[in-house]
């Protein structure tokens, strides 16, 4: 009995203090971030893609090129100094920025550029292919991309690239500029520090990634060998899932930004004066892709009367509010060679009129696999109500997104709604998978959108394509991507809804932080709070 | 048992032993072969899952023959009892595997992330036991009253909540609205820094070092969890309690206490409940095994870094190698529970001893 | 019996009929324990007040289109009639999509309602059948049944149903599968149990000495009496299984949207539970609503069918 009334009373002091007030707040020098960071897999610049890691590394790493967040055609060199392109446009030779140090206290040499590019291309994870594409590979990564002094080194290509085009991708984080020493004190069995660096960091920008919890923690430190040291001394993501507990918390001061709102939460949290909201454009479109190997998809007509059939105005002021605006090409605002206008809006009755000439008087039925994220599957049943005005009935397959994705991947859907974010901030990037397919069939080499969708695309359009990535002419090209958009609308199987737009809701007295159009251009380096 | 009347003591006590050994033995038996079926069972689920498992670790962007590549390290293009068999060796060995998704061997994640589910079902099942074995004793008591009915009504209210829903509930009213308890997570972020956890169990370490504060931090953030938790185990253990009650009061040597002038209350506390206790072990046992599962939903709610949540996003991520070993972790204390609970029966039963 | 009209009492004497002491056929004897269940059952107000609900849960889902005011998958108009609060059109307002709450609600009984049933009609008879052989044959039949159901009991139910939920995409038939997946050990365990005891009877041993088969002495004799304690159990996991389903569909792998499925409104309206409670709260109370209807029904029916183990 005697120990029953000891655990009684403990029991109850600590009750009676879980009741106390509570003394919440932050602290001072941290930016406590709430965020879903469950996608991040790796922390390793080389195989890096997720939204998380990238903006990790983009605040951690320093990479060869970049660019303003603000306004990503004003390239400029981070690690290089300058640079200089031969006279056939194939090779391009860097000089790199002196006095650079690492957070190791290591010095920044062209030794450490050329490392880390090779052993991107070797290591050929996923965003290799940023690389791959100037005709440099595995094989003859040692003789295309070659220090040739201490602060130099060349970039060899197989054709002359667009000098654009090759500095955007050159600002990806797979141009991140990793410690090659320390990198190889880590290194197993060849793999040039790659699992090591899965979980650790060793890089010269402003953060250091100082611990990674999956599904729990992210944590940045400021480096203080960086040449501006953040007024910030660290910066915490946390793992919150639910939208409703990143908005309770960022209420209650638990949090100082949180990343996840939706439309709604954005919408009811914005009249709340503590609370300011931040949006940046990003360089990412979402889209229908209509299968043409579906007979009735395959009709022009129908196609157009699809695009006839959606209420973007009222999607853009209900369910993407704050997260995205409208945008009927392939290539976002911001971009070079974006267009504005907007040659589709919801009018039934031209819809029915295309269906008739379709011989679709009665309507038809069409599935559309659907991931399951909140705001994708509240825009997919927005469509499937207007589609039902025109006749068109729409089946939801909804999936986890990976489900969904297989199953696009393997062309066995009628329609996939789905999100296409730019790989670098030039419009190859988007016009290197909606127009181009040089190959239809099922084991082609190359599967760009237009591959997924089935689409033969033409062979003008294909040459069109190619050659918009070589014109070394500015205004020459421009021309040409706004040719390429016109024709994907014509006669492509896509269908572009809007363009995603991120946003931070914030305490009100956070301040300095840049919305990107990629997720490694937002920029962390000057916030205060 | 009449029978064993003509064997001496010490010869009885040989026999119980020996009985008890090959009980033991032979719920071992059962416990490998069930493992067995659990380890088929969770690989045959996770190779039919209709993702792509190579494009959940490569991602969407990457070139041909960077997928092939890494569907060839993951071994998919062995046939399926090949990569059965070398998944079952390697689990013989105590090898987990490797998470794609946190890049670390699933057993030190499972290490990470259990203690927290632990704490949370533990603090659970001791509110159950809590609350529930007085409100069984006293629906027992009282039975046919307005305090029996009351305590069905509770117990049945917990069987039929979905605790999600309630735990959503829970954070709206006592975090948003009245501002009494923190909100999601272990601890507040202010001592996330300075306070760092050998064992993972926060309310332990910090309790052990000393730290008052972030053990009250880490009291109230539990708190609201944990009762939740707590309320589904009180409605298990008390309905049980009343009927093992029930069942002990109607027995003989209570009358004879009554004859014999004993209190009530002595009878009630000290007799009925002292005999009711064995099989209230079992309940408890089970119930906290069932606080597992309902830690899948709760943890969710309450981004409680745990088990629950570990699972559901190795499930979601298809990625097979941690979803596979957390949910035999989860059968593994399932089964464990079960055994205990089982050999403390026979242990302690005076029927079967 | 050629003639059931000769048995039958006048009307008057129903009652007496009924409760005979001596009943003149076996019909009788029945039909008279069927009804002393029944004023059993109906003296007790909970149980009562579950089979009310169940009732209504019934009448919900059968006269849903009737009962609900508006299309439950229609918008209301997506710009005009978003997240309403409650009001005289809207009695529990509207949803993110502008669609009707209180109309998703009732037709949300259809699904709550099929989910149950479903996984009913499939699970009982397996676990009955292989609860029943297991029992009746003993032996290796019975080692490896049990050793089936070890696996399965082995683990929490919800965490099977996510696994095969998982493997086999999300969905209500695949969470229903997965469901009735993990059901039916628990219904064989019992129907085993049971058998175990019936199987040695002095009645079973005379019937098996008349020359009955193993088979006819199954579905004969010992079923009907398992059958019981078996629909005890399965009533009282009726609120389990309700809940189940609304947890995977919390997760967002059970039924999908637009499917007005209770569990699917609370996992796509906790997003908006800050600023607009009563989605979430009325779907979630809808669930408690009817599982509670479920767990009341069950412990009556246990009080009338099941004495045995009420009073343990």
């Amino acid at each position: 009995m005697k120990k029953f009334q000891l655990f009684a009373s403990v029991a109850g002091l600590a009750l009676a203090a879980s009741l106390a007030p509570v003394l919440a707040d932050t602290p001072a020098d941290t930016l406590v971030i709430g965020q879903q960071i469950d996608d991040i897999i790796t922390l390793d610049p080389a195989q890096v893609f997720e939204f998380s890691a990238s903006e990790a590394i983009g605040n951690s790493y320093e990479r060869i090129i970049n660019y303003p967040p603000k306004d990503p055609t004003q390239l400029y060199g981070e690690v290089a100094e300058s640079w200089t392109v031969s006279d056939d446009g194939k090779t391009i030779t860097f000089k790199i920025r002196d006095g650079k140090k690492f957070a190791s206290g290591n010095p920044l040499t062209a030794e450490d550029v050329v490392f880390s590019l090779q052993r991107a291309i070797i290591l050929n994870q996923e965003p290799a292919f940023i690389i791959n594409q100037f005709g440099i590979s595995a094989d003859n990564v040692k003789d295309t991309i070659k220090q040739t002094g201490p602060l130099e080194f060349t970039f060899t290509m197989d054709q002359s690239y667009a000098p654009t085009f090759v500095l955007n991708c050159l600002t990806s984080t797979v141009a991140a500029v990793v410690d090659k020493k320390v990198a190889l004190e880590h290194e197993k069995d060849g793999d040039f520090g790659h699992e090591w660096l899965k979980t650790n960091y060793a890089g010269s920008g402003a953060y250091k990634i100082t611990q990674w919890k999956a599904n729990e923690v992210l944590i940045l430190e400021r480096n203080d060998n960086y040449a501006e040291p953040t007024p910030l001394k660290r910066v915490m993501y946390r793992h919150i899932k639910e939208i409703s507990a990143q908005r309770m918390m960022l209420e209650k001061g638990d949090l100082d930004i949180a990343r996840n709102l939706d439309a709604t939460a954005l919408d009811a949290i914005s009249s709340n004066k503590d609370i300011t909201i931040e949006t940046g454009p990003k360089s990412a479109v979402y889209y229908l892709g209509l299968n043409q190997k579906n007979a009735t998809l395959a009709k022009p007509e129908v196609r157009e009367a699809m695009k006839y059939l959606i209420d973007y105005d009222a999607i853009e002021a209900t369910l993407i509010k704050h997260r995205g605006k409208k945008l009927q090409y392939f290539l976002p605002q911001g971009m070079m060679g974006a267009l504005d206008d907007a040659p589709y809006s919801l009018d039934v009755d031209k819809a029915k009129g295309l269906l008739e000439k379709a011989g679709l008087k009665d309507g038809f039925e069409v599935s559309m696999d659907t991931s399951n994220a909140p705001t994708t599957m509240n825009v997919a049943q927005a469509i499937q109500q207007t589609f039902d005005k025109g006749g068109v009935k729409l089946v939801i397959i909804p999936g986890d997104s990976k489900q969904t994705l297989t199953k696009y991947r393997a062309r066995q859907h009628d329609i996939y709604i789905g999100r296409w974010g730019a790989d670098y901030q030039d419009p190859q990037t988007n016009a290197s998978t909606f127009a181009i397919n040089v190959d239809n069939s099922d084991d082609a080499t190359d599967k760009p959108l237009a591959w997924r969708n089935a689409w033969a695309v033409p062979d003008e359009m294909n040459k069109l394509t190619k050659a918009s990535s070589l014109e070394r002419d500015g205004a020459k090209r421009l021309e040409m991507y706004h040719q390429l958009q016109k024709g994907v609308n014509a006669e492509g199987p896509f269908i572009f809804l809007y363009q995603d737009i991120e946003a931070w809701a914030s305490r009100a007295g956070v301040k300095g932080f840049i919305v990107g159009p990629s997720t490694e251009s937002n920029n962390l380096k000057k916030v205060t709070k | 048992m009449s029978d064993s009347s003509s064997y001496t003591t010490a010869g009885m006590r040989w026999l119980a032993f020996r009985r008890l050994v090959t009980a033991i033995v032979k719920t071992a038996a059962v416990a490998v072969i069930t493992l067995f079926g659990l380890t088929v069972f969770t690989f045959s689920i996770a190779r039919y899952v209709p993702t792509d498992p190579v494009l959940a670790v490569v991602g969407d962007k990457a070139s041909q023959a960077t997928y092939d590549r890494v569907y060839k390290e993951m071994g998919l293009d062995k046939p399926m009892y090949v990569q059965f068999a070398t998944y079952a060796s390697r689990l013989a060995t105590g090898d987990f595997g490797k998470s794609r998704f946190t890049q670390n061997q699933v057993f030190d994640d499972l290490k990470r992330v259990f203690p927290a589910t632990f704490e949370l079902a533990t603090i659970g099942t001791l509110i159950g036991v809590l609350l529930g074995i007085p409100l069984g004793v006293l629906a027992a008591v009282r039975r046919g009253t307005w305090v029996d009915q009351l305590s069905r009504v509770i117990g049945l209210i917990g069987y039929s909540v979905p605790i999600f829903w309630l735990g959503l509930m829970g954070l709206l009213i006592f975090y948003a609205y009245l501002d009494w308890l923190p909100g999601p997570g272990r601890l507040d972020i202010a001592y996330q820094y300075t306070f760092e956890s050998e064992t993972g169990l926060v309310l332990f370490d910090a309790a052990r070092t000393g730290q008052w504060d972030v053990f009250f931090d880490a009291c109230r953030h539990i708190l609201l969890p944990a009762a939740l938790l707590g309320y589904f185990s009180m409605a298990y253990i008390s309905r049980m309690t009343r009927s093992f009650m029930l069942n002990e009061l109607s027995q003989e040597y209570i009358t004879t206490a009554r004859v014999k002038g004993l209190s009530e209350a002595r009878i009630i506390w000290r007799h009925a409940l002292r005999n009711a206790f064995v099989p209230l072990i079992t309940v408890v046992a089970l119930s906290y095994g069932s606080l597992l599962e309902g830690s899948v939903l709760t943890e969710m709610v309450f981004a409680w870094p745990g088990l629950g949540q570990y699972l559901t996003s190795s499930l979601m991520n298809t990625d097979m190698d941690a979803a596979l070993g957390a949910t035999l972790l989860v059968g593994i204390v399932f089964l464990f529970i079960n055994l205990l609970s089982d050999v403390l029966y026979r242990v302690y039963d005076p029927r079967t001893r | 019996m050629s003639t059931p009209s000769a048995s039958l009492p006048s009307p008057v004497s129903w009652r007496e009929w009924l409760l005979t002491s001596e009943p003149q056929s076996r019909r009788q004897a029945r039909l008279g324990r069927y009804y002393r269940g029944w004023l059993a059952f109906s003296r007790n107000p909970s149980a009562m007040f579950g089979l009310a609900i169940v009732l209504m849960l019934v009448l919900c889902a059968v006269f849903a289109p009737w009962i609900a005011p508006y299309d439950p998958e229609r918008t209301l108009g997506l710009q005009t009639a978003r997240l309403l609060p409650p009001s005289a059109q809207n009695w529990l307002g509207t949803d993110i999509q502008g669609f009707d709450v209180f109309s998703r609600l009732i037709n949300g009984s259809r699904f709550t309602l099929m989910a149950i049933f479903i996984v009913a009609i499939i699970t009982t008879p397996i676990g009955l059948l292989i609860g029943t052989f297991s029992g009746y044959y003993g032996g290796i039949v019975d080692a490896v049944f049990m050793r089936i159901t070890d696996v399965f009991l082995a683990f929490p139910r919800l965490v099977l149903a996510m696994a095969l939920v998982g493997a086999r995409g999300p969905g209500l038939e695949n969470a229903i599968f997965a469901i009735s997946v993990t059901a039916w050990p628990a219904y064989a365990r019992i129907a085993r149990a049971e058998t175990l005891t019936i199987r040695n009877n002095d009645y079973i041993a005379a019937i098996r000495l008349q020359g009955a088969s193993s088979l006819r002495i199954i579905f004969g004799h010992i079923i009907p009496l398992c059958l019981s304690s078996v629909i005890v159990r399965v009533t009282l996991d009726m609120a389990g299984i309700i809940i189940v389903v609304a947890g995977l569909g919390f997760l967002g792998i059970g039924a999908q949207p637009p499917t007005p499925e209770w569990g699917t409104m609370v996992s796509a309206a906790k997003d908006q539970m800050r600023d607009y409670p009563w989605i979430i709260t009325s779907a979630g109370l809808a669930i408690c609503v009817v599982s509670l209807g479920f767990n009341l029904l069950g412990d009556g029916l246990r009080d009338v069918l099941d004495p045995k183990s009420a009073r343990n």
